[in-house]
């Protein structure tokens, strides 16, 4: 009785009186699950408001330290930034594969993916280890801190994005294609692209604007 | 190995804390034997602990919350008691020590772990079946929210045998809270037992949004369903809004006491005044929050028990969604005495004025419901009446607080102090107590005794105006809160007067239980046989009480606003049963135990936070990824109800029906 | 007692009980006059309480009938009485409607002008309109208890505010450790004192006397001991205890201040004849000699919750 077009949480109303309205009845999982799971990106975008918010009021809190125009490399960041966006490229591309049920082009591309995120956090992890060894820890002053945490947060989220890669390319290869399986795949692939939208925030907000002459 | 954990943790030299510890032990391994002898464990563990029936789990809200609110009144109790003693030259019995921690886990836990677990523990229990849907859309998940806020109710109960708890008061403000001015584990405590809660109330926004937008019984359109689902669903999107704003600022306090990070700190360039921006930008919300499902119940209430539909049903909703929009426009008037300049507070004033319009509004619709109706004086409608008329003071002082220069004079008082209680217990509570005689026998299939119900009411109305009207008057006399000892003398007789009435809400709490357990005693005089005892007019009455698992054989089909009133009119005047349909099997959602496990974990990881024993916290991490990893490996999440025992259920229930079809509804 | 009749029950009369019940709060405002913020002692608390008055005044003009409303409409239409209409499918009317939307937003619309205007009138950083000279105060807010330094004068005190009687006093204020909040209930505004930040704020006594001042915002274990005495003199008077003060006593340079800044709660007033200039800046730039140093706030003088008498 699963399919997953069947009703979400065993409804199997027949529907055969007419209620005077179009609304058909409870949605269907396919629908629901992502639904559900957006709303739960939309709350964590919310939590990312409020690390730019910070980020904004404590920017010039620098304590006599040192400053953005001082601490951050373009280059570096430019490079990390085509990272994760390809990286989403080809998140992309493994959820076709997915959907016309590829075991290989899946997990190829999911593993390229992790690749990808796992070179752009090799990058920021260098970065921070760069600002620490310059006397810009976090603990250096406000700026700092927001800074740290900010991207900080991103880059935890990336992470838990890796091992939910991780995780989905075992359960793949355990158990196909199954319906529920893809659905997961699918919400992993917002999140992912999610966290390229709060990259690109963050890349215009932090690094564009602080590095201004 | 242990971290800062040793045997000082332990209150051995307070007399206090250690003799509630021990009795407290003792109360729970006796309750836990008791279960045990009597062989209910597995009861316990399948139809509650591990349920992912929406029932189920909102009467496990309820029982916490009502559990907590124990706890929390009794830290009110010690409160008054000390502001009655300690004047003058009289210290009172407890130091700063104590009573500064005690106000602040008074209100931590009131609002935390009492109002916001009734509230959730209601729209879990009644918007599935007032949708006339079998449960919510992640059922799994549900369970999950319940226990994690469970885990942090615990983890704040644990800070009184071991270690401390936070004593900045219930929002911690920096710098007082931050390290260097609260060095003790207290505030730690506080930090994370409410962000592990927090993440459980995060999911279950997620779980109601996405429940009351996209699972509703086929013809309900958004203005067909009933008032307490839209004022769930605003109060759903205000915590999936507002929380990650809670999230965050208790996080980088954390950052700052774990890390030495510098976002509110004295030095290093933080700024204190942006916690404060960032917590209410959560705080306000919050009581919206609480708020708009308690609008719900009246409303459902004054229905029911006035025997009209709701005045106004439209300009209900609208009401509604203004206030879920507004609330998160005037945050800044809890800090009017900041100084940030007489436009900006001019603006937030004029702000938090425009979110009493639609309040008002709603208060005029309730009357106008109980106009032209026949009104039954039942528990719930004293409740009612109650609310209207505590709460509109509650809405006057809040509308004064809102004036700047008048919040110039009041901030802080005892005046603050009295409105926010008079809102939050002529609000919040009591429509809590009303929703809980009202759905009480749809849950358990009896109606509680209503003589020992109107007492309790009595109580908390004598009993909060006494205990509040005094403060009024002390915050004109420039008595501010917080205070541990009182200096003038002549405050005294309202002190006491104040005292006095949180006694007799004492006596009305302690009521409440006798009335359940007098209640379930004698529960055979008041059955609930049909499942409609109020003469209802929303889908929940349609199913017996309790309801099957899976709530309805078949999803009614809804033909306009207040489905079931029409259904069972209809039926009435024709003297027959809707035709019957054809049944299916249906398939539910099993049982979990990956609610209770993950919390156990996050309790332990929590645990190991608060204490620096970083190698047991990350155990407790990995545990929490593991189950939740083990949970997404099994493939089988439902199981199916055969059409066998489905058709059965539902033929006796419309014999039930048929049998007693004419004494369903009073207004024939 | 069962105040309301049963299902079907006889005639009672109006509940006098809910009656008493919606009075008792109005009775007992009116019996709290003439003490602390209703007894102001100056122009600032003076508008502050008008406006208070004013808009309970105008509120209670709506609520009160509302109540009174609920009351009778619940009692008239209740089950048993069979003189009253009974609606069962009257749920909307426009004329309704538009009166209950109105009543809200026109007593919003007035009180929101009053919101405005008070606002801008009372800013606490305005200055006072006076013919005299504005004297200046800092006030420090300290672990637990009130530094009150008089720059003009070259006098501080601790726990003691003393004023000139009719001259706008013009405070600079901040704290040395946490959030306090500096009020004396009959002057009127109070304000935040937030470490490494200044306030301003402006207020006047005009009635001679001995007032109570407090921290309004809860800031630790000594915190209940933060009392102090706001004392109104006529301003020849307030001059000649300002000369008096002046060279007599200790001297709060960066040594005493050290020794002031340590936790100590239940302070008893005391009077600094001579003060560091520009300790007051010092101070909200954490550069007082104090604040250099780690601090540790369990460690008061006598112990921890023991108070200094």
């Amino acid at each position: 009785m699963t399919s997953s077009e069947a009703p979400a949480i065993g409804l199997t109303h027949g529907g055969s009186e007419d209620t005077g309205h179009p609304h058909r009845g409870p949605e269907s999982k396919s629908i629901v699950v992502p639904y559900g799971f957006w709303l739960f990106v939309l709350s964590d975008m919310v939590l990312f408001s409020a690390l730019f918010a910070t980020y904004a009021a404590l920017a010039h809190a620098t304590d006599g330290g040192p400053t953005s125009n001082q601490l951050f490399d373009r280059t570096l960041v430019a490079i990390e930034t085509m990272a994760l966006l390809l990286s989403s490229f080809t998140c992309g591309l493994a959820m076709i594969a997915a959907k016309r049920k590829n075991m290989v082009w899946t997990q190829g591309w999911l593993l390229v993916t992790g690749l990808l995120g796992a070179v752009f956090l090799f990058i920021e992890l260098f970065e921070f280890a760069k600002m620490v060894a310059e006397g810009a820890p976090p603990q250096r002053s406000a700026f700092l801190s927001s800074f740290f945490t900010l991207v900080g947060c991103h880059g935890a989220h990336v992470t838990a994005g890796l091992l939910w890669i991780g995780t989905m390319m075992a359960q793949i290869w355990a158990k196909g294609f199954k319906e529920h399986i893809v659905r997961r795949l699918l919400c992993l692939s917002i999140f992912w692209h999610a966290l390229d939208i709060i990259w690109v925030a963050i890349f215009t907000i932090v690094y564009l604007i602080g590095t201004l002459p | 190995m242990l971290g800062k954990l040793s045997w000082d943790a332990i209150p051995f030299h307070e007399p206090i804390p250690l003799i509630t510890s021990l009795v407290v032990l003792l109360a729970v391994a006796a309750v836990a034997v008791w279960v045990w002898r009597n062989g209910w464990w597995p009861y316990l563990r399948d139809e509650y602990i591990t349920s992912t029936d929406h029932k189920r789990i909102g009467i496990m809200y309820i029982v916490l919350a009502l559990l907590m609110l124990v706890r929390g009144f009794a830290d009110a109790i010690m409160m008054r008691l000390q502001q009655s003693l300690a004047i003058g030259a009289s210290q009172g019995y407890l130091p700063p020590e104590h009573y500064n921690q005690i106000f602040s886990a008074h209100g931590t836990i009131m609002i935390f772990f009492v109002a916001m677990p009734f509230v959730i523990g209601f729209m879990n229990f009644v918007v599935p079946l007032q949708l006339g849907v079998r449960d919510v859309a992640f059922p799994t998940m549900n369970n999950v929210s319940f226990w994690l806020t469970a885990s942090g109710a615990l983890l704040v109960n644990l800070s009184l045998f071991i270690g401390e708890f936070a004593r900045t008061g219930w929002l911690a403000f920096p710098p007082l809270s931050e390290i260097e001015f609260s060095p003790g584990v207290g505030v730690d405590y506080y930090l994370v037992a409410l962000q592990i809660s927090g993440v459980g109330t995060v999911l279950t926004a997620v779980n109601f949004v996405t429940t009351i937008l996209k699972i509703r019984a086929p013809g309900m359109s958004y203005l067909r369903m009933p008032v307490f689902c839209w004022t769930s669903l605003a109060s759903n999107l205000l915590i999936l809004a507002a929380f990650p704003v809670l999230t965050v600022s208790l996080a980088l306090l954390m950052l700052d006491r774990y890390l030495g990070f510098h976002f509110f700190t004295n030095d290093g360039g933080g700024n204190s005044m942006l916690y404060m921006n960032l917590i209410w930008v959560w705080g306000h919300p919050e009581v919206y929050i609480l708020v708009l499902p308690a609008f719900g119940i009246y409303s459902e209430v004054a229905a029911t028990f006035s025997g009209k539909p709701l005045f106004g049903y439209r300009s209900m909703v609208f009401a509604t969604l203004t206030i879920c929009i507004i609330s998160f426009m005037v945050w800044l008037h809890h800090f009017f005495t900041m100084g940030a300049g007489a436009n900006i507070n001019a603006v937030f004033g004029i702000a938090s004025m425009i979110i009493g319009i639609p309040t008002g509004v709603k208060i005029y619709n309730w009357l106008f419901t109980m106009y032209g109706g026949r009104v039954r004086f039942t528990v719930p409608m004293y409740y009612l009446i109650g609310f209207m008329l505590t709460f509109v003071i509650g809405g006057l002082t809040g509308v004064l607080l809102a004036i700047p220069p008048v919040d110039f004079i009041v901030h802080n008082s005892l005046f603050l102090v009295a409105h926010f209680h008079q809102v939050i217990i002529g609000g919040v509570v009591f429509a809590l107590m009303a929703g809980y005689t009202y759905w009480f026998p749809k849950a358990f299939g009896f109606t509680l005794d209503e003589r020992l119900g109107k007492a309790v009411f009595w109580c908390w109305f004598i009993g909060f105006h006494l205990a509040f009207m005094p403060l009024y008057v002390l915050g004109f006399w420039g008595a501010t809160r917080r205070m541990q000892h009182i200096p003038d003398p002549t405050w005294a007789p309202w002190l006491n007067v104040a005292l006095v009435g949180a006694v007799i809400i004492g006596v009305g709490i302690v009521l409440t239980v006798v009335q359940l357990l007098y209640s379930i005693k004698t529960r055979d005089q008041r059955m609930d046989v049909t499942g409609d005892p109020w003469d209802g007019r929303t889908l929940e009455w349609l199913t017996l009480s309790p309801p099957p698992h899976y709530n309805f054989a078949v999803l009614p089909d809804v033909h306009g606003e207040e489905a079931y009133w029409t259904r069972k009119q209809t039926a009435i005047k024709l003297d027959q049963l809707i035709k019957e349909p054809d049944y299916q099997p249906i398939e539910m959602p099993l049982n979990t135990p990956v609610g209770v496990i993950c919390a156990f974990f996050a309790s332990v990881c929590g645990f190991a936070v608060i204490w620096h024993i970083w190698w047991l916290a990350i155990l407790g991490l990995i545990g929490a990824f593991a189950i939740f990893v083990w949970y997404a490996w099994q493939d089988e999440h439902e199981h199916i109800i055969p059409v066998d025992e489905v058709r059965k259920n539902a033929r006796e229930r419309r014999r039930i029906r048929m049998e007693h079809l004419h004494t369903l509804s009073q207004s024939t | 007692m069962d105040l309301f009749a049963r299902n079907g029950d006889s005639d009672s009369q109006v509940c006098l009980a809910w009656r008493l019940v919606v009075l008792a709060p109005a009775v007992l405002l009116l019996s709290a006059c003439n003490r602390g913020i209703l007894d102001p002692v100056g122009p600032v608390g003076q508008a502050e309480k008008t406006i208070l008055i004013n808009s309970t005044a105008i509120m209670l003009a709506i609520i009160i009938p509302t109540m009174i409303a609920t009351v009778a409409f619940a009692w008239w239409f209740r089950r048993g009485n069979t003189k009253a209409k009974y609606l069962p499918d009257w749920e909307y009317s426009g004329a309704v409607e538009l009166v209950v939307w109105s009543i809200p937003a026109l007593t919003i619309l007035l009180l929101g002008g009053i919101a405005w205007i008070g606002s801008h009138d009372l800013e606490p950083s305005k200055p006072l309109v006076s013919t005299r000279p504005p004297l200046k105060v800092e006030v420090v807010s300290l672990d637990w208890k009130w530094l009150f330094i008089y720059p003009d004068q070259g006098i501080a005190t601790v726990n003691q505010l003393v004023v000139p009687q009719g001259t706008p006093v013009s405070y600079r204020l901040t704290s040395g450790t946490v959030w306090n909040v500096f009020f004396v209930p009959q002057f009127g505004t109070m304000i935040y004192t937030m470490p490494r930040m200044t306030t301003r704020l402006n207020l006047q006594a005009d009635r001679p006397g001995v007032y109570d001042g407090l921290s309004a915002h809860f800031s630790g274990d000594g915190f209940p001991g933060m009392q102090f005495k706001a004392e109104v003199l006529p301003p020849d008077q307030f001059a000649m205890w300002a000369q008096g003060a002046r060279g007599q006593g200790p001297i709060l340079d960066g040594r005493g201040y050290s020794e002031l800044y340590k936790p100590t709660s239940y302070v008893k007033p005391m009077t600094y004849g001579a003060v560091a200039p520009g300790l007051f800046d010092a101070i909200v730039a954490n550069k007082a000699p104090a604040q250099m140093m780690p601090h540790n706030p369990t460690t008061t003088e006598q112990g921890a919750g023991q108070h200094a008498r």
